[in-house]
């Protein structure tokens, strides 16, 4: 274990000194050639690209294609093998303007905290070792609960929420984090139609703020739909760019091989949905 | 009614002894909370067991005086907290494995160790069930200092102790020391096991750690509402454990604990009771 490391988080979060300071002509995320490697084989083999700010991304592909190692890599979760992650131009371990949204199974619901618990604990990395919130913390945070239409639900515990709710919940802390960066798993899986797009407007009203959202979808159509551009991964990164692009029958073939559908029509050809949730829940 | 109340208190060995109950639950049911939220009870048990030979040692070495155990307990119990850590995040054998390995091969050390004196059977009793009513003023102190300690780190670190428990990737993100953390609380768990010891005595001890916490779990869902319940329940158990070790001569650990099994059961029952009749109507 590196003690070292371990010590500088520590007076960092003690001192409440500046974190890594942000460069403003590098990009918010650059990745190059990252590579993963598990004791079985390999998880991410080459990613290379990088993000404008205000960006919004969606990562498609096959289940254990990588997505959710990907955005922990980013997130400075977890160390790639070899290659390259810059926020900013700087390593992603010394920023908290990352906000990571886990997928939803991965929290205890039965945790004894509030709503606005919860969203607090994104203001954590701010406030430093010792200091308690301040009035001006719980402006930022009932603020946050107001963008995400949950101020009413503030002093709910966190089991009487919606799945849809639980969501953005979780938007909510990434804004009281202050977050530039938002890394999403998997936010829509399980989630109807009316919450899908409850999570969409707030997404579009983030992006006024210039927030860049990375999100791992298994819904190819919204990923072509509602997002910038699409990476399209398996292990490999196989395409990035405007959804026509990156999500072509060729490329969307050699991503997910026979586990894809796809049907031709008049208009072209149509992809029937992918491998999704198989065993996930 | 009152001089059923009043009459123990005129010794003052039954005075110490619930000073030290009442002490000893407070802490062990805060330092608890956290046991029963990250789901570490056999851990508690584990670590509680292994702080045998610590005691066996210090109990050898001083030909059978009792001031020094305290200090003797201490150590093993900190050994085997960072032990434990450390094994089981450093090698392929899951946690609970790596617990169980240790935890029963310290026990046996202790029971070896301590089977050498001829006078074992009462000793380890002691050991293993406690002795509150043989609590000195001194053990008084020692619990009062040692207890004070870990409730003042568990208020110091409260809100990092919270996010740690309740989404590890949230802490990690935050860039907080999280393995520090980590290790601090195994060492609060120690130092919790150790100042009972005399009162419960290691065989009991998980208990204490667990129960009252655990019913407080089921009367709450506000993390800072469950520590100070919990530490209501435990020495009110506590106390009634004494009285009804005074007056049926019941060992007194197991009076106690079986109090705190009996709140908990009541609880319990009452909830499940409750709830039925709501889904009836």
């Amino acid at each position: 274990m590196s003690i070292l490391k371990e010590i500088k988080k520590t007076t960092m979060h003690l001192g409440r000194q500046q974190r890594h300071s942000h460069d403003v002509d590098a990009p918010i995320l650059s990745a190059e050639k990252l590579f993963m490697r598990y004791e079985n084989g390999p998880a991410l083999a080459d990613i290379s690209f990088s993000l404008r700010e205000g960006e919004r991304l969606a990562i498609v592909g096959p289940n254990g294609a990588g997505k959710s190692t990907l955005l922990k890599i980013i997130a400075g979760v977890q160390d790639q093998t070899s290659g390259q992650i810059q926020i900013f131009g700087h390593a992603p371990d010394g920023h908290i303007c990352i906000a990571y949204v886990p997928q939803r199974n991965q929290v205890d619901w039965n945790f004894p905290v509030t709503v606005a618990d919860v969203a607090m604990m994104g203001r954590i990395g701010k406030l430093g070792l010792f200091r308690n919130p301040k009035s001006h913390d719980w402006d930022i945070v009932h603020h946050a609960l107001d963008v995400v239409k949950l101020e009413n639900f503030a002093k709910r515990q966190i089991d009487q929420l919606s799945g849809g709710q639980q969501q953005r919940m979780f938007i909510a802390r990434a804004l009281a984090q202050e977050a530039e960066l938002m890394l999403m798993d998997e936010p829509m899986t399980g989630l109807d139609i009316t919450a899908q797009e409850d999570i969409f407007n707030i997404l579009d009203e983030l992006r006024e703020q210039d927030v860049t959202i990375l999100i791992s979808l298994h819904d190819l159509k919204m990923a072509s739909e509602r997002f910038d551009r699409v990476m399209l991964l398996n292990k490999r990164m196989l395409a990035i760019g405007p959804a026509e692009a990156s999500l072509s029958p060729e490329n969307l073939l050699k991503a997910y091989g026979g586990h894809l559908q796809l049907v031709s029509t008049d208009k072209g050809i149509l992809a029937l949905g992918d491998t999704c949730c198989e065993g996930e829940h | 009614m009152l001089d059923l109340i009043l009459e123990p208190l005129q010794y003052a060995f039954m005075v110490r002894g619930f000073a030290a109950a009442v002490m000893v639950g407070i802490v062990s049911a805060v330092v608890g909370t956290y046991v029963v939220l990250r789901g570490m009870a056999f851990f508690g048990d584990a670590l509680a067991h292994s702080i045998l030979p610590g005691v066996a040692v210090g109990y050898l070495v001083g030909g059978g005086a009792r001031e020094p155990l305290f200090w003797w307990a201490l150590l093993a119990a900190i050994l085997s907290a960072l032990g434990i850590g450390t094994i089981s995040r450093s090698t392929k054998i899951k946690e609970d494995t790596a617990i169980g390995i240790i935890f029963a091969g310290t026990f046996a050390l202790g029971v070896a160790l301590i089977s050498t004196v001829r006078s074992y059977t009462v000793d380890l009793t002691h050991f293993l069930f406690g002795d509150v009513l043989g609590v000195r003023n001194n053990d008084l102190w020692l619990i009062a200092i040692f207890g004070g300690l870990a409730l003042l780190l568990i208020l110091a670190f409260y809100k990092e102790f919270m996010v740690l428990s309740f989404d590890p990737v949230l802490a990690a993100t935050l860039r907080l020391p999280a393995r520090l953390l980590e290790f601090l609380l195994l060492i609060l768990i120690a130092i919790t096991i150790v100042v009972s010891l005399q009162t419960v005595g290691v065989a009991l001890m998980v208990a204490m750690l667990v129960t009252p916490a655990a019913t407080a779990y089921l009367l709450t869902k506000r993390l800072p509402v469950m520590m100070v319940l919990a530490a209501m329940i435990a020495s009110f158990s506590g106390i009634v454990g004494l009285y009804v070790s005074y007056y049926w001569s019941i060992a007194s650990g197991s009076a106690i604990v079986l109090v705190c099994t009996a709140i908990f059961g009541v609880v319990w029952g009452i909830q499940a009771i409750v709830l039925r009749v709501r889904m009836r109507n």
